[in-house]
């Protein structure tokens, strides 16, 4: 009967989202304040629906209704509850039920924070989320039911999650994920709405820019969690491998992150209006893109689950409308909304138009090596695929193009600057940034050069940013005063770039510094690595809820000192026979320690084993944390609240 | 000219050095890093180049298997049950990857025609094959446990 309901509550959500595109949008043509004003509650109607299918799918889940196909394939009794819970998004068609749980509290969210926003323009915005919602609802109705049943001929057990996925990283991973993805519709809710109204200035941006520093953060926070995830779940202990599916989340926090920046041009000097639209456009459109490429089984990745062609052509539609009719409306509007204005070459809108261009640049190079052997297939040319030397050879040149002006980023100033005023801001973080990027690799032999230019890089960077600081905070009535005057947006800004070079410093460093092995190690030999001696003890016999493992210890020690006890394990799922590898891992700010399990081989217990010595790996994650949370601090910003309340209202006769 | 209207111009002019600069980079970095993938039939016809890299993939044949004693070699054989071409491997396979399983290998093919591969995929879950291999065997005409279609 559950699962019944959770359908039927899917197909009101559907009605329901149809009603919300087109009611309002009528009522902001036709000037019916009434229909206009129906939005904000058909929003909240529309999250209470999805979320009363998607509770009904977790109890399907939870109560391990195996009559329910979905549970039947990807769950399984002796699963722990949580897992179970998780299972719910480990599948394609629950995966889109989250999506859609994503989205509807995304528009609801919007409904219920910006009453202060003019009706005309909430109710554009309201109903262009709703279309979005209409796409994805119908793709999940007609296409991937989740809620398709198996009768007669209900399993007593269901056949299991992937074990890959039974993890705690995927408990949070596509939920910030998606939190990520669908956040950037806001923005292009936004775009189109402006865009209908022929109306783009300021307060537009002041209104984007909270929404979209949202989306970004959860964005950085879901690739990063990809990342952390893929570093000790996989046992290869890598973190990033240029694949299409990292990609496709990655394009869109790229094309983000020159919205970001260029919505503060926009905003402040009502400059770019047109390109920081197409941006929003851009972002989204690489959502969809992302998601296409993931749900289609055009690819060979972890997140590919085995498809029908027609969901991948759905996509394909969808897509080719979204993108096709915001361009055909951003062509007709585009010269309504142009900027006017003019700035310095030198200038903060010089170096964030510089931020844009690469950050565009960068996108287009990845979009390009992912789709090249979609191509090339297309075209009959063979299959073909881009490795990571292609996107490393590309993606790292252009990031160390980008780092001297985002050093002068901070401290520039708008419209109109001086190259000497700069100078005279500039030469002491130079100057100290030469000297760490000379000393600091000393202390790791042999010198690298490649960590001798991101210490550059980062220091450059750190340096300039704690000056800026401190020069705010120095006030007349003490510091403490200047602490409190610095604004969260400055303050987001700053946590946000020291996040960009914490991560540039880990990239680096742990690419240029591991040490990996494979060996083959019998009970009772030493290894060396890194200075530390690994000792393999033995191997045990364990059990698990849902797995039996053959569990290795090693004892490591520095110098005689005891470092750690490692114990890495080899796992047999009992409900597929899969064999899943558990990394173990010894954490630390400087240095991680990585044992993975191969196979057994050979005679005498020989194993065949992975050891790797990784430092400044947790750098990488803790930089995208840090631009998470400047991201999240910047949203706080006061600004966008006071001045959202005191905007005069824009009257219906107005916009139209 | 409006001085709005000469920066633009500058900038469009910039824009358009920096994204030819972009590209030519894209191509060059593209000509080194293509990996081409061959069916083990079109290896064993002697299609596939000697010494670039290429990715093939197939079925794991049963029995193929073979570890060195002392190091971590592996020697195997993927099939598309039309040809079959030898790998061998040094490290730890995918904990996927088995006998009579889906794979693909990376790696560059020697003078004697086996790959010398530094890669290997196997396949994710139960249920998903690589595209490239379930391609390969529809082209050999053979479903994946071998029987002609």
């Amino acid at each position: 009967m559950i699962p019944e309901i959770g359908h039927f509550a899917l197909i009101i959500s559907l009605c329901l989202a149809v009603i919300l595109t087109l009611v309002p949008a009528w009522g902001a043509w036709r000037g019916n304040s009434v229909a206009m004003a129906l939005a904000p509650s058909l929003s909240v109607g529309l999250l209470v629906f999805v979320g009363i299918s998607f509770a009904c799918l977790s109890t399907a889940f939870l109560q391990d209704d195996f009559s329910v196909k979905l549970v039947a394939s990807h769950s399984n009794s002796l699963l722990p509850p949580i897992y179970k819970f998780a299972a719910v998004w480990g599948n394609h068609e629950g995966s889109l039920l989250l999506w859609l749980l994503i989205l509807s509290l995304w528009t609801a969210a919007v409904a219920v924070f910006s009453s202060q926003l003019p009706l005309l323009v909430l109710s554009r915005v309201l109903s262009v989320m709703g279309g979005i919602g209409v796409g994805f609802l119908a793709f999940s109705l007609f296409t991937s039911n989740p809620f398709a049943r198996l009768l007669p001929g209900t399993p007593v057990d269901g056949s299991d999650l992937n074990p890959l996925l039974q993890d705690p990283g995927l408990i949070i991973h596509p939920p910030l994920l998606y939190m990520g993805y669908v956040g950037f519709s806001v923005a292009f809710a936004f775009a189109i709405a402006a865009l209908m109204g022929g109306r783009l200035d300021a307060s537009w941006a002041r209104w984007s820019r909270p929404w979209t520093n949202i989306a970004w953060a959860f964005l950085s926070l879901g690739i990063m969690l990809g990342s952390w995830w893929a570093y000790y779940e996989l046992g290869w202990g890598g973190w990033w491998f240029w694949d299409p599916v990292e990609n496709a989340s990655f394009m869109p926090w790229l094309a983000g992150t020159a919205l970001i920046h260029s919505l503060a041009a926009t905003e402040k000097r009502g400059l770019f209006k047109s390109w920081t639209v197409l941006l929003a456009i851009f972002a989204f459109s690489l959502s969809l893109l992302g998601t296409f490429l993931v749900r289609s089984g055009v690819l060979t990745s972890v997140h590919a689950f085995a498809t029908d062609p027609a969901r991948g052509l759905f996509i394909l539609i969808f897509l080719a409308i979204v993108v096709g009719g915001s361009l055909t409306l951003y062509a007709f509007r585009a010269p309504a909304v142009s900027s006017r204005v003019s700035f310095g070459w030198v200038s903060r809108e010089s170096l964030l138009l510089w931020n844009n261009v690469v950050f565009l640049v960068a996108t287009i190079t990845v979009l390009f090596g992912t789709l090249f052997p979609l191509m090339v297939d297309a075209l009959g040319q063979g299959k073909i695929s881009v490795g990571p030397p292609y996107f490393n050879a590309v993606f790292v040149p252009l990031m160390a193009l980008l780092v001297p002006f985002m050093g002068a980023g901070p401290i520039s100033r708008w419209k109109r600057d001086t190259v000497s005023r700069w100078r005279g801001e500039l030469v002491i973080p130079a100057a100290v940034a030469v000297v760490c990027g000379f000393t600091l690799p000393l202390l790791q032999a042999p010198y690298n050069i490649w960590v001798a230019l991101a210490v550059l890089m980062s220091s450059w960077l750190f340096i300039g940013l704690a000056r800026d600081v401190l020069q705010k905070v120095r006030t007349p009535a003490g510091p403490l005063r200047g602490w409190r005057r610095l604004t969260p947006g400055y303050c987001g800004m700053v946590i946000a770039h020291l996040g960009f070079a914490a991560c540039v410093t880990g990239v680096v460093a742990t690419s240029q510094y591991s040490v990996e092995h494979d060996l083959k190690m019998r009970p009772g030999d030493v290894r060396d690595l890194a200075g530390y001696d690994f000792r393999f003890i033995d191997v045990m016999q364990v059990r698990g809820p849902n797995f039996v493992a053959e569990e290795a210890r090693f004892e490591v020690t520095r110098d005689g000192v005891p470092v750690a006890i490692m114990m890495p394990q080899k796992r047999r799922y009992l409900a597929t026979g899969s064999v899943m590898t558990e990394a173990a891992i010894d954490a630390g700010l400087f240095r991680d320690l990585y044992v993975a399990m191969g196979e057994p081989v050979g005679s005498g217990g020989a194993w065949a084993m992975r050891l790797h010595y990784k430092p400044m790996v947790r750098w990488m994650w803790l930089g995208a944390i840090l631009m998470a949370a400047g991201a999240f601090t910047a949203a706080l910003d006061k600004r966008y609240r006071r001045q959202r309340a005191t905007s005069p209202a824009e009257t219906v006769a107005h916009g139209v | 000219m409006h001085p709005v209207r000469k920066q633009r111009l500058y900038l469009v002019l910039f824009m358009v050095l920096f994204s030819s600069a972009a590209i030519a980079l894209m191509v060059y970095a593209l000509r080194g890093n293509i990996n081409l993938f061959y069916p083990p039939s079109d290896v064993a016809a002697g299609e596939a180049p000697i010494g670039r890299p290429i990715r093939v993939g197939g079925m794991v044949v049963a029995d193929s298997l073979r570890r060195s004693e002392t190091s971590l070699e592996i020697t195997f054989e993927l099939t598309d049950y039309e040809a079959t071409v030898p790998v061998t491997y040094t490290g730890i396979l995918p904990d996927l990857f088995d006998e009579g399983q889906g794979a693909v290998a990376s790696g560059e093919l020697n003078a004697q025609g086996v790959l010398e591969a530094t890669e290997i995929l196997a396949k994710h879950d139960e249920n998903y094959m690589p595209p490239e291999v379930a391609d390969a065997l529809e082209n050999s005409g053979y479903d994946y446990k071998g029987n002609a279609q």
